[in-house]
């Protein structure tokens, strides 16, 4: 299907009212195209809690995705054995602690640079929008060096302060971006009502705010849920700290026959935030449009 | 204020600065510290043929995966656009579920996926008799990359695809109803109303997605850890092994941690990165200062 054909039939659907009959059965026919497509698309994931439900040998024997006996062993395993469980509370906890620490520092700073005039504020802009793109290949050691110089490196605030510190350049941007254009009458006002810094912040400029903390909770969730390298790093030689994303990928180091305990601990791992994104598809949608347009 | 400042400072400021300080010690693990070498390690890097085996690699995901993502991703926005298609949500939310799933976890998944041995892709294609022999489609060197490349465009799809909506969305239904009142036909409306209006989001989306071929530790690292022979292994993956000797024997590094070595060549690829995203910069002030010209003379 080339761009040429593909444009003009949003302008045909743009035309509500008079429905042409081929119209209609264009429609038709592009979802019925489109159907198998996308379940194709998202056939790794079926396979995934499919396999999750199955014996081993079940798995190797063929294709059919529903398993004839449904078992939940695989999961028992893998949340006792292969210590899903506690990298379940582990990445429950690093996602919720990050996120609380970077939405409530990112909207601050964001704050700041967004409504206060200093010397070197570009400066200060433009080093956070250059951050954006920096790898995480480029700072993770520097960051592992640091939790350990802090003394860390042994407990789960290591890594939950580092997944704080690392995501928030967009959301901090986001924040600047969106203080900035608020009218400055507000502060004014409440200063004259002798608000201090931290009442206007809070009960003033904070509450208007709320699309943008919408996006930072988001953006921030998906980062420390999905976090790899990291947590990867951080937890080298401390097995108990390990996150989920890291728990899968060395659960198949150990286990590399057992692909059924494997497909149970990666469906534990990616139900939550599948759930997650499909409540809040809307948001999770509008975050990442938004990134854009800024 | 003072707090989150310093979480800023921390963590986004002093590791940018440090990495340039520790590409200058020769340091092999966090128990000592490195001695002062200068700019050795650079000298080192510049003649590694791995290092710039792995770049080459980070490379062809870009000019490969790049394309390939931001064209499909228009095609299916498109496709989505269409306002009469009332399951557009629907289909919508299906591409974008690999894009918000943990990379680490879908590598994994994917690397049992796509196994030579019993992996259900390779049973469908053998039953289907499209194939005589499975595919090996990670064990073979020659066809791991390419297979790691094709996993990570479907992964990333989704998000390419919803910068394009979103920037779809933008394009006024009356101007299409004017110019169709006007006798335009399909394609002089996409060539002088669509595109015109699109084309600065598509520098944009493309330069996004650009960044986004370039990351891609967690994918390749978990479906195949850099292997078979080096032959996955982008420079995310080079790094991460050079610096904490985890390539086991496969990198053929294993045992002592370059952490000063493998800071260059993050330097070296941080300093990448960010040419690109300046690039970006450059660009988009190029393409609005374009259409800020085009709008005046549409104007007089």
């Amino acid at each position: 299907m080339s761009l040429a054909t593909a444009t003009p039939r949003r302008v045909r659907g743009a035309r509500i009212p008079r429905h042409h009959w081929r119209t209609t059965l264009r429609v038709v026919v592009l979802s019925l195209i489109l159907l198998p497509i996308c379940l194709a698309w998202i056939y790794p994931f079926v396979w995934m809690v499919s396999a999750s439900l199955k014996s081993n040998k079940e798995i190797f024997a063929g294709l059919n995705p529903f398993p004839s006996v449904v078992r939940l062993d695989n999961y028992v395993r893998a949340w006792t054995q292969a210590n899903m469980g506690r990298y379940f509370f582990n990445t429950v906890f690093i996602t919720v602690f990050s996120t609380v620490i970077s939405v409530g520092s990112t909207a601050l700073i964001g704050y700041v640079l967004g409504r206060y005039r200093f010397p070197g504020k570009k400066v200060v802009i433009g080093l956070f929008a250059a951050a954006i793109f920096l790898p995480e290949g480029y700072t993770i050691i520097p960051v592992f060096d640091m939790i350990t110089m802090l003394g860390l490196s042994g407990s789960l605030w290591g890594v939950t302060l580092a997944e704080a510190g690392g995501a928030h350049v967009v959301a901090t941007l986001l924040f600047a971006g969106y203080f900035g254009q608020l009218p400055g009458e507000l502060e004014e006002a409440a200063r004259i009502d002798g608000a201090g810094f931290w009442r206007i912040f809070a009960n003033v400029y904070l509450p208007l705010a709320k699309p943008v903390i919408a996006t930072a909770i988001i953006l921030q969730v998906m980062h420390s849920w999905n976090s790899f390298l990291l947590p990867l790093v951080l937890t080298l030689s401390r097995p108990e700290l390990r996150t989920l994303a890291v728990g899968v990928y060395s659960f198949r180091g150990e286990y590399l026959n057992d692909w059924a305990g494997m497909a149970a601990a990666s469906t534990i791992t990616l139900l939550p935030i599948i759930i997650v994104f499909l409540f809040l598809q809307r948001y999770f949608v509008e975050s990442i449009a938004g990134a854009l347009k800024n | 204020m003072l707090p989150a400042a310093v979480l800023s400072a921390l963590f986004t400021f002093y590791p940018m600065v440090m990495s340039w300080w520790y590409s200058l010690l020769d340091w092999t693990g966090f128990t000592e510290r490195g001695d002062f070498i200068g700019l050795d390690n650079y000298w080192r890097l510049v003649q590694d043929q791995q290092f710039w085996a792995a770049f080459g690699r980070s490379i062809a995901f870009v000019l490969v995966g790049t394309p390939v993502r931001v064209v499909l991703a228009l095609v299916i926005a498109i496709l989505l656009n269409n306002q009469l298609l009332k399951l557009a949500p629907v289909f919508r939310t299906f591409f974008f579920i690999p894009v918000i799933t943990t990379a680490a976890v879908v590598g994994v998944v994917m690397s049992f996926m796509l196994g030579s041995y019993q992996g259900p892709v390779n049973q469908l294609l053998m039953m289907a008799h499209i194939l005589p022999e499975p595919v090996k489609f990670l064990s073979d060197p020659n066809t791991a990359l390419w297979s790691v490349l094709g996993v990570h465009v479907w992964k990333g799809t989704g998000h390419t695809m919803i910068y394009w909506l979103a920037a779809l969305q933008t394009v006024p239904t009356t101007y299409l109803e004017a110019a169709k009142v006007d006798g335009a036909g399909p394609l002089r409306i996409a060539r002088h109303i669509t595109w015109p209006i699109l084309l600065p989001f598509a520098v944009v989306i493309i330069i996004l997605t650009a960044q986004s071929d370039l990351h891609t530790f967690a994918l390749v690292q978990a479906m195949t850890e850099g292997g078979p022979y080096f032959s996955t292994q982008v420079i995310e993956v080079y790094i991460y092994q050079t610096a904490f000797a985890a390539g086991s024997s496969e990198s053929g590094n294993a045992g002592v941690p370059q952490l000063g070595y493998a800071s260059a060549a993050g330097c070296f690829f941080g300093t990448v990165t960010l040419v690109i995203a300046l690039a970006q910069a450059w660009a988009i002030r190029k393409v609005n200062a374009v259409r800020g010209q085009l709008r005046e003379a549409g104007d007089s």
